[in-house]
C-alpha cells in the first residue's frame, strides 16, 4: 500500500517539476506535427560540381526515412539549392532558405568561403548552421558561433597527424608538398607546418596549383628537381589521380602522403593506377567503397542496399556518397534525439550531446562525440597504408 | 525627354521606393542585388554598347570595387557610405590605365585581354604576398551597415533605398553623359572610328575615358555589392561574373540605358526561375532562356520594347479619326 | 638543365592540348569568322560519347572513328538549328547565342553521366618514351595534333571544298555569286571544328580524366594560343599551343612561381598582342577607308 501511494506521489511529483518532459511539442518555424524542413546549399554546378552527388545522396537518405514513417512521425522536407560554389550565391540561397522556405534548420552546406559567407548571418538569426561539409578550423568555436557546428575531423589536425609520423619515422626526410591554393589547401598546410614545429625546414619545396589548372604535372616536376623524396600531396580527387601517376612516371617515387579527401579507390587510384599507389599513406574515417576488405561487410551491403533503392543514379564506387549517408545518419540521429521538442535551440542542445555516436559506415573505433564546449564531432582518425588493393589501417586509433 | 517619358520614370521610381514595404526582406535582398547589377550592366554598355569595344572582363572591375570597399572598411575602419567615391575613383583609375594599352587590340583581341585579366585577378587577390589586405582565400567578413538617423526601417530596407540613391544618381549621370559631346563621340567611334578621327574626336581619348568611366560604374556596383553580401572572397569573382555581365546587355539590349535594368533583372531572377522548373538541369533550361531571348529579341529587351512603343504610337497615329 | 628541359618537355605535352583545340577554334574562325566560346564543351560531350561507346564494349579505333562522325554531325546540327537564327544579330547576340550552347551541352553532360571524374583510355602504350621526361600518350597527341594541322593544310590548300570554304568565310556575297552554297559551307565548317574538337577531347581525357568541366581550364589557353599565334592560321594556332604550354610551365617554375603564372603568361601575350595585333603569323589585314 505504502509503496503505491509512495509511487503515485512520486509521478505527480515527477509530472508538477518538469511539465516539459511530458509529451509537449515545441516548435519552431520549419517544423510541426508532420513535417519538419531542413535545408541544404550545394555545389550542383560550377567548379566542385563533384561534390553535388553528396546533396543527392542525403536527399535519397531522407526518402529512405520517410518511407519508414520519418522521424517521430514526422516526415522530413529536404530542400537543396545550387550555389554553384559561390559566395554570394550561398548568401542568396541560406536567406531563401531561412526567410521565404522557413526551414528549421541549415545542414551540411559545403565549402568554406560558402559558408563564411553565411556564418554570420545563420548566428545572428540564430538557425542551426550544422555539420558543415568543411574541414576547417573556425567551425569548432562554441562560444563565439553557437549555432555552427562542423563534422567532419579537420584539415588542420590531419595535416599535424601526417607531420608526425614523418617526424617519427623519417626525420631527416626532405619534405615537397603541393597544395591546392584555395582555403582546403593552405588550411592543410598550415596544419601541416605547426605540426613539424621547428623542424619545419624540412620542408624543401612547396609548390601550388589552381582548381582551373589542367594538369598538375609541371608542378610534379619542380617537386622532383627540388630533390624532396618525402611528398605530401593535398589535392582534391582528379588531381591527385594526376599527382600520383606523374610521380610514379616520371620515376621519383617518393613516400606519398596523400590526404583523406583524395584517399578514395574508386576515384583516385584507380584512375591513377593501383601499382602506381603502392605505399600511399594517408588517414581515413569513413570506409571506402571500394575496398576489397569491405566487400561482404554487412554496413556496406546495407549502404548498397540502398544506393541501389534510392540514388540508383548514384556512383558505387565514390567515397562521398558513402560521406553523404554518414552525415544524413548524424542528421538523423539528433532529430531522434530532438523528439516533439523541435525548437531550433533543442536541436543545437541536441547535436552538441552526441555520445560515442557511430554512423555504421565508419572506420571501427571512430565514433562521435560533441558536447557543449566540443564542436567538433569526429576529431578520431586511422593511419592507413596501401598495398596494391586495399587500405590497410595501421597504428592506433589517433585523437578523441 | 518628353513629358510621357519623365512622367513613366517617375512612376516607375515611385514603385521602386514602395517596394520593400510590400515585399519580404529576402526579395528586399535580391531587388537590392538587381540594382547592383543594373549599375555594373551601365557601365559595361557604356563601353560595349556606345563604345564598342568589347569587355569579357568587367567582373575585374567588379572585384577591385568590392575589395577596396571590404579593405576599407575592415581594415581602415571606414563607414560604409564613404567607401563608394573611393571605389569609383580606384577602378576609373584602373579602367584607365587598362584602356590605354586595350588601343592597340580591336575586337577578338580586346576580348581576350580582357578575358584574361578577369580570369588572372582571383589568382592576384589569392598572391600570398598581398594576404594581409585582402585576406587570401578566406576573404574579408563586412559588417552590415544599420540605417542612420533611427529611421524606422529594418537594415535590408535601408541598404535597399541607399542603393536605390546610388543607382538614380549613377543613372542620371550616364543619362547626361551619352546625350552630350561625349557620348556622341563613343557611338561615332563605334560605328565609324576612321571617319571620327577625321572628323577630329580625340579616339585615343575617348576610348580610354570610356573604359575608365565603365570601370568606375562597375566598381562602385562592386563595393555595394559587397556591402550587400557582406562578404568577398576571391571565389565570389570568376570568369563566369564577367559572362553573367555581358549576357546581361546583350539581353537587356545594347547601347540603351534602360537595357541595363531589363539585362540585371534577367540575371538575377532568371537563374532562380531556371532552377525552380529543373533541379536537374538548371543551367541547360538558363540556356534555353537565353537562346529563347535572344531569337525573340535580338536587339535585347529594350529593343523590343521600343519596337512594340513605336508600333503602337503609330498605329495610334494611323487610326482614322472619325 | 635537367630540370628545364623537363619543364619544357611537359609543357610541349600540355601545349599538345592547347595546340589540339585552338585548332578548332581557328577552324570555325576561318568558317564563320567567330570564335565558338562553346568549342570546348562540344568537344568534352564528343568525349563523353566515345566513352559511352567504349564502355558499351566497343574497341577504341571503331569508337574513335565513330566519335568524330558523331562530332562532325553534331557540328552541322548545331549550325543548321541554333546558329542559323541568328546568323544577321549584332555579334555580341551571337556571342551570347555560344554561351547558351556552353551552359546547356555543360549541364545536360554533368546531368546525363554525372560529375564524377572518369578515366578515358588512351590508344598508346603505357610505357613512356624519352626517359621519364613525356608519357606515349603525350607524345602521342602532339604527334596526333600534326597529322590533324597536314589533314586541315592540305584540305584548305589543295581541294576544291577547301577553296569553297575560305571563299564562304571571306566573301559569302561573292562566294554566292560564283555558284558557292554558302549556307551548307558554314555547316560544313562547324562539323569539321567539332569533328577537330572531338580529336582534341580524346587526346586530352586520358591526361586530366574526363568530367564535364574538362575543357574549362583549357579554353582560356586555347583562345590564347590561337590568338598568339594569328587567329586565320591553323599551324599558327598549333605553334602558339606550344608557346603557351612551355611558357606557362617556365614561368610557373622558375620565374614566377605557380601562383601567378597564368597571369605573367596572359600579360605576355598580350604584350606580343599589342606589338603584334595579328599574332606571330596571321595576316596583317589591311582595310580600306
Amino acid at each position: 500500500m505504502k509503496l503505491k501511494y509512495a509511487s503515485i506521489a512520486a509521478l505527480l511529483a515527477a509530472a508538477l517539476a518538469s511539465p516539459v518532459a511530458i509529451a509537449q511539442k515545441k516548435y519552431d518555424p520549419g517544423a510541426n506535427d508532420k513535417v519538419i524542413k531542413i535545408g541544404n546549399i550545394n555545389p550542383y554546378s560550377g567548379p566542385a560540381s563533384a561534390y553535388g552527388t553528396i546533396g543527392k545522396t542525403i536527399a535519397a537518405y531522407w526518402k529512405m526515412v520517410n518511407d519508414h514513417g520519418g522521424v517521430n512521425g514526422r516526415k522530413i522536407e529536404f530542400i537543396s539549392y545550387d550555389d554553384g560554389y559561390s559566395p554570394p550565391k550561398t548568401v542568396e540561397m541560406a536567406r531563401r532558405l531561412v526567410e521565404q522556405d522557413q526551414v528549421l534548420l541549415i545542414f551540411q552546406s559545403l565549402g568554406t568561403p560558402p559558408n563564411s559567407a553565411i556564418h554570420k548571418y545563420m548566428n545572428v538569426k540564430k538557425v542551426p548552421h550544422l555539420f558543415v561539409a568543411t574541414g576547417a578550423t573556425k567551425w569548432n568555436d562554441a562560444k563565439g558561433f553557437p549555432w555552427t557546428m562542423g563534422w567532419q575531423p579537420n584539415y588542420q589536425t590531419e595535416g599535424r597527424i601526417y607531420a608526425e609520423h614523418i617526424l617519427k619515422n623519417n626525420p631527416k626526410a626532405k619534405i615537397g608538398v603541393l597544395y591546392q591554393n584555395d582555403d582546403y589547401g593552405k588550411d592543410y598546410l598550415k596544419g601541416f607546418k605547426d605540426g613539424l614545429a621547428d623542424k619545419v625546414g624540412l620542408v624543401v619545396k612547396e609548390v601550388s596549383y589552381e582548381v582551373t589548372d589542367p594538369t598538375v604535372d609541371s608542378q610534379i616536376v619542380q617537386l622532383q628537381a627540388s630533390g624532396a623524396d618525402t611528398f605530401f600531396n593535398i589535392t582534391t580527387p582528379k588531381f591527385a589521380a594526376q599527382a600520383i601517376r606523374k610521380a610514379y612516371d616520371t620515376g621519383w617515387k617518393p613516400i606519398h602522403y596523400v590526404n583523406n579527401v583524395s584517399a578514395q579507390i574508386g576515384s583516385v587510384l584507380k584512375p591513377a593506377g593501383f601499382e602506381k599507389s603502392i605505399g600511399l599513406i594517408s588517414t581515413q574515417y569513413l570506409k571506402d567503397p571500394d575496398d576489397e576488405q569491405f566487400k561482404d561487410d554487412s554496413t556496406m551491403k546495407e549502404w548498397r542496399a540502398f544506393m541501389a533503392k534510392y540514388y540508383p543514379e548514384g556512383n558505387l564506387h565514390d567515397a562521398s556518397n558513402v560521406y553523404g549517408y554518414a552525415v544524413a545518419q548524424t542528421m538523423h540521429q539528433v532529430l531522434k534525439q530532438a523528439g516533439d521538442n523541435l525548437t531550433r535551440a533543442n536541436i543545437m542542445k541536441q547535436a552538441a550531446s552526441l555520445k560515442d555516436f557511430r554512423p555504421d559506415v565508419m572506420l571501427p573505433g571512430i565514433r562521435i562525440n560533441t558536447s557543449a564546449t566540443d564542436f567538433a564531432p569526429i576529431e578520431s582518425e586511422q593511419l592507413i597504408r596501401f598495398d596494391g588493393e586495399r587500405w590497410q589501417r595501421f597504428g592506433p586509433i589517433i585523437g578523441k | 525627354m518628353s513629358r510621357r517619358q519623365v512622367l513613366l520614370i517617375a512612376i516607375v521610381l515611385l514603385a521602386a521606393c514602395a517596394l520593400p514595404f510590400v515585399v519580404s526582406s529576402y526579395r528586399t535582398f535580391q531587388l537590392t542585388m538587381a540594382l547592383v547589377y543594373s549599375i555594373a550592366l551601365l557601365g559595361l554598355n557604356m563601353l560595349t554598347g556606345y563604345n564598342g569595344q568589347i569587355s569579357l572582363g568587367h567582373g575585374a572591375f567588379y572585384a577591385i570595387g568590392a575589395y577596396a570597399a571590404a579593405i576599407l572598411m575592415e581594415h581602415f575602419g571606414w563607414p560604409y557610405w564613404a567607401t563608394i567615391p573611393v571605389a569609383a575613383a580606384v577602378c576609373l583609375v584602373a579602367g584607365f590605365l587598362f584602356g590605354l594599352p586595350a588601343l592597340r587590340l580591336e575586337g577578338l583581341y580586346l576580348a581576350l585581354a580582357t578575358f584574361a585579366l578577369a580570369v588572372s585577378l582571383p589568382a592576384l587577390l589569392k598572391y600570398h604576398h598581398l594576404e594581409p589586405w585582402t585576406g587570401g582565400v578566406q576573404g574579408i567578413v563586412i559588417l552590415k551597415p544599420d540605417p542612420p538617423f533611427g529611421l524606422p526601417i529594418d537594415a535590408d530596407q535601408w541598404l535597399y533605398y541607399f542603393t536605390l540613391a546610388v543607382a538614380v544618381l549613377m543613372f542620371v549621370l550616364a543619362w547626361n553623359l551619352l546625350r552630350g559631346r561625349m557620348g556622341r563621340a563613343m557611338v561615332a567611334i563605334r560605328d565609324q572610328h576612321i571617319a571620327a578621327e577625321a572628323m577630329g574626336i580625340h579616339t585615343a581619348m575617348v576610348k580610354s575615358m570610356t573604359f575608365g568611366i565603365s570601370a568606375m560604374y562597375t566598381g562602385v556596383a562592386g563595393a555595394l555589392g559587397a556591402i550587400a553580401i557582406q562578404f568577398v572572397a576571391p571565389d565570389s569573382f570568376n570568369i563566369f561574373v564577367s559572362i553573367m555581365f555581358l549576357v546581361g546587355i546583350v539581353i537587356g539590349g545594347l547601347a540603351s540605358i534602360s537595357g541595363a535594368v531589363y539585362g540585371a533583372l534577367f540575371i538575377q531572377f532568371v537563374p532562380n526561375i531556371a532552377d525552380a522548373i529543373s533541379k536537374a538541369a538548371p543551367w541547360a533550361i538558363f540556356g534555353i532562356f537565353l537562346l529563347g531571348f535572344v531569337y525573340l529579341m535580338p536587339t535585347g529587351v529594350a529593343g523590343a520594347v521600343r519596337m512594340a512603343v513605336a508600333r503602337l504610337t503609330r498605329k495610334a497615329h494611323n487610326q482614322p479619326k472619325s | 638543365m635537367e630540370a628545364l628541359l623537363h619543364q619544357v618537355l611537359a609543357g610541349l605535352a600540355t601545349g599538345g592540348i592547347y595546340a589540339s583545340l585552338a585548332l578548332a577554334l581557328v577552324m570555325i574562325y576561318q568558317a564563320t569568322h567567330l570564335v565558338n566560346f562553346a568549342q570546348g564543351e562540344m568537344a568534352m560531350f564528343a568525349t563523353y560519347f566515345a566513352w559511352s561507346l567504349i564502355n558499351a564494349g566497343m574497341p577504341y579505333w571503331p569508337a574513335f572513328l565513330l566519335t568524330v562522325v558523331f562530332a562532325f554531325v553534331l557540328g552541322v546540327v548545331i549550325e543548321r538549328v541554333i546558329i542559323r537564327p541568328v546568323e544577321n544579330a549584332p555579334v555580341l547576340a551571337v556571342v551570347v547565342v555560344f554561351i547558351a550552347l556552353l551552359v546547356i551541352l555543360n549541364s545536360v553532360t554533368g546531368w546525363i553521366f554525372s560529375y564524377t571524374i572518369k578515366t578515358f583510355p588512351s590508344p598508346f602504350p603505357a610505357e613512356p618514351i624519352f626517359g621519364n621526361y613525356i608519357t606515349s600518350h603525350g607524345g602521342g597527341a602532339i604527334g596526333v595534333t600534326l597529322v590533324v594541322l597536314l589533314l586541315l593544310y592540305l584540305f584548305f590548300r589543295f581541294t576544291p571544298l577547301g577553296l569553297a570554304l575560305r571563299a564562304a568565310a571571306q566573301n559569302p556575297d561573292s562566294a554566292r555569286l560564283v555558284g558557292i552554297r554558302v549556307g551548307w559551307m558554314l555547316a560544313l565548317g562547324w562539323g569539321l571544328a567539332a569533328a577537330i574538337g572531338g580529336v582534341a577531347g580524346m587526346m586530352v581525357a586520358p591526361i586530366v580524366f574526363l568530367d564535364p568541366n574538362m575543357m574549362g581550364g583549357v579554353l582560356l589557353y586555347a583562345f590564347a594560343a590561337a590568338l598568339v599565334g594569328g587567329i586565320d592560321n591553323p599551324a599558327g594556332a598549333v605553334f602558339g599551343g606550344f608557346l603557351v604550354g612551355v611558357l606557362e610551365n617556365v614561368l610557373g617554375a622558375f620565374v614566377i612561381g605557380n601562383e601567378l603564372k597564368l597571369a605573367v603568361a596572359l600579360v605576355l601575350i598580350i604584350g606580343v598582342l599589342v606589338v603584334k595585333p595579328s599574332g606571330f603569323f596571321g595576316k596583317v589585314l589591311v582595310t580600306r577607308v
